[in-house]
């Protein structure tokens, strides 16, 4: 008798991933299908596609889709879940979609506390385009359209996206995981069950991003992306909690916020 | 009631449940109606960021099968049509205003019709178009939205109404729509499978040349429907008109009133005012062009409707174009004026 031990998420389709070798994309699309999968929600969920990338995501994920024009996910995903308020709504963002044509779809939707999960995946490129400069790209770091490196003196700095959305009140948890180790796999998929976890709770809005990596477009294999990953992108972009409002011994973005409030006032201990 | 909230109230009626704004001045009654009445209805009222995410909350709220609006004015249109062009792309209804105002850029905030080229030509990238409806009247302001719901689901499509500042602002009796309470089926929304069907997907990416080409046709194939069966336009006094005004909108009350002047002085003038722009009422147009001597087209704009009027016409009669621009409104003593001359030379003609 064999036993199965592995095999593909429920919440996974059986269509074939469009990403490059090494691309950790196919990871991470893993670890939202398992989510789905384990707190039982694939048929009560509704996911963002972005444009970039991840574009084809609504062809791999099981749950019903929806494809969103270039930065305007959080829009859409915020409509659909004042639409569905019962569903779960996530979207899936890359870097260019979130940070940089969509900044003020993500900042909004996330001091209003829209109660959806934005998965960023933050790999530092545009990569469906073939390797221009994000808002996420390293100092010095060479790209299609920053063919010296990135000179902050013209290009500026990049954006650490979770750290910024942290200081807003419609935040319930916003982390940094990345995937570059089994460990760190599981550490992200421990992150992500959480957002899930606390949109269903109704605590606020979720972000998980996800430092990512995109060998084709830094023209590295995939174990030295990995590598370059841990040596450049970790130290600009260091994993951890910026904010999760229940460890901080709320029940949700409403009661964290007034408490807060209540800080700066300095009306009060909190 | 002010046509702003006649509307407002009238997409409530209709069904509507879910109104994305942005503040922008003359539509800021519509948008403050319905942050007033939409909690009252167990509705969603959301003051979107920009016009660009208000039109695509609406592209969301669509998308779960709900019956969703946005309103603005034109440079706010101008920002929504990246949105109106991925609804369409994504067959997606849904109802959108524009209380237009001049331009081009900023322009002023008095009413102007010079959206026209961009409501019937070019909302947005991509081969679509819209439906269009062009209401008059506060109360048409009403009968029309309650309307562009119906078309909007019947067809798959965004439907636009073009009012102009004058009718947001103006105020009129009105008769309200009873209360819509059955809607069409949507089986394709996103409202989670619940194991029951495969996923649902809304969307308007097709990578194959030829797929892509297939979603065009079949659109184009709608649009023809559209074109036979709701091309809708007003005929005033032209069963024997030797010069037909065409104009719709705000302009077309100024002209009415004109018309009837004509008529006191002599002169053989009658009114067709096109209700839907896109379709436009070609029929109503050609059929009047066949007994008009000459064709006089009043416009608050440049010239832009003209040029579908000169397309029907086709040569058969000359056509003129009478406009103000900037949000001046014409005044019907200066278009009885360009008719009075268009009379005299018609018999000048004659002689």
């Amino acid at each position: 008798m064999s036993k199965i031990v592995f095999e593909r998420p429920h919440s996974l389709t059986d269509a074939q991933f469009s990403y490059c070798p090494g691309c950790t994309h196919g990871i991470v699309h893993r670890l939202v299908a398992e989510t789905m999968d384990e707190l039982g929600i694939e048929g009560t969920t509704v996911g963002v596609a972005p444009v970039g990338c991840s574009v084809l995501a609504y062809e791999f994920f099981g749950c019903d889709m929806v494809q969103a024009a270039h930065g305007r996910a959080p829009a859409v995903a915020t409509a659909l879940k004042r639409a569905l308020p019962e569903n779960v709504v996530f979207a899936y963002q890359g870097d260019g979609d979130l940070a940089s044509i969509g900044m003020a779809e993500t900042v909004h939707a996330a001091t209003r506390g829209e109660k959806i999960t934005i998965i960023f995946i933050n790999n530092a490129i545009y990569g469906m385009t073939g390797g221009q400069l994000a808002p996420t790209s390293l100092p010095d770091q060479v790209t299609q359209t920053s063919p010296y490196g990135r000179d902050v003196n013209e290009a500026g700095f990049p954006i650490r996206v979770v750290e910024m959305l942290s200081t807003l009140d419609g935040v319930a948890l916003a982390q940094r995981v990345t995937v570059d180790t089994p460990k760190n796999v599981r550490a992200a998929k421990r992150a992500i069950k959480k957002a899930f976890e606390y949109q269903v709770e109704g605590v606020g809005y979720t972000i998980i991003e996800v430092v990512s990596t995109c060998p084709t477009n830094w023209g590295l294999s995939p174990v030295d992306a990995l590598q370059w990953l841990r040596d450049n992108m970790l130290p600009y972009y260091p994993p951890g909690v910026y904010k999760d409002v229940k460890a901080d011994g709320f029940a949700n973005v409403a009661e964290a916020a007034a408490a807060r409030a209540l800080e700066l006032a300095g009306g009060g201990e909190v | 009631m002010k046509g702003n909230e006649a509307l407002a109230e009238a997409a409530i009626r209709a069904g509507c449940r879910f109104f994305f704004g942005y503040p922008i001045t003359p539509q800021t009654e519509l948008a403050a109606y319905m942050a007033k009445r939409m909690p009252k209805e167990g509705g969603v009222y959301l003051q979107a960021e920009s016009e660009i995410a208000a039109i695509n909350m609406v592209y969301g709220a669509s998308a779960a099968g709900k019956r969703a609006m946005t309103s603005s004015s034109s440079p706010g249109i101008s920002l929504k049509g990246e949105g109106i062009s991925y609804m369409a792309g994504a067959d997606l209804p849904g109802v959108i205003i524009n209380v237009q105002r001049g331009g081009p850029g900023l322009g002023g905030i008095q009413p102007s019709q010079s959206d026209y080229f961009q409501a019937t030509r070019a909302t947005g990238h991509g081969d679509f178009h819209l439906i269009v409806l062009a209401p008059s009247t506060v109360q048409e302001m009403t009968d029309y939205v309650f309307r562009a719901f119906d078309l909007a689901d019947e067809y798959r499509t965004p439907v636009m109404i073009l009012a102009d500042g004058m009718l947001g602002q103006m105020m009129e009796p009105v008769v309200l729509p009873e209360p819509k309470t059955e809607f069409p089926a949507k089986p394709w929304a996103v409202t989670g499978h619940k194991g029951q069907r495969t996923h649902n997907i809304v969307n308007s990416l097709h990578l194959k040349p030829e797929r892509l080409e297939e979603t065009n046709v079949e659109r184009y194939q709608r649009y023809d429907r559209i074109k036979a069966t709701e091309q809708l336009a007003e005929e005033y006094r032209v069963e024997d008109a030797e010069i037909v005004v065409v104009a719709f909108g705000a302009s077309s009350r100024i002209v009415r009133s004109a018309v009837n002047k004509a008529r006191e002085k002599g002169i053989k003038a009658g009114l067709i005012r096109p209700i839907t722009l896109w379709p436009f009422p070609a029929d109503a147009i050609s059929a009047a062009t066949d007994r008009a001597k000459a064709i006089l087209t009043v416009e608050m704009n440049m010239g832009q409707m003209v040029d579908d009027v000169r397309l029907v016409v086709c040569g058969r009669v000359p056509v003129e174009f009478f406009g103000r621009a900037g949000g001046i409104i014409p005044t019907p003593a200066e278009t009885l004026a360009v008719i009075e001359r268009i009379a005299a030379s018609l018999e000048g003609g004659a002689r």
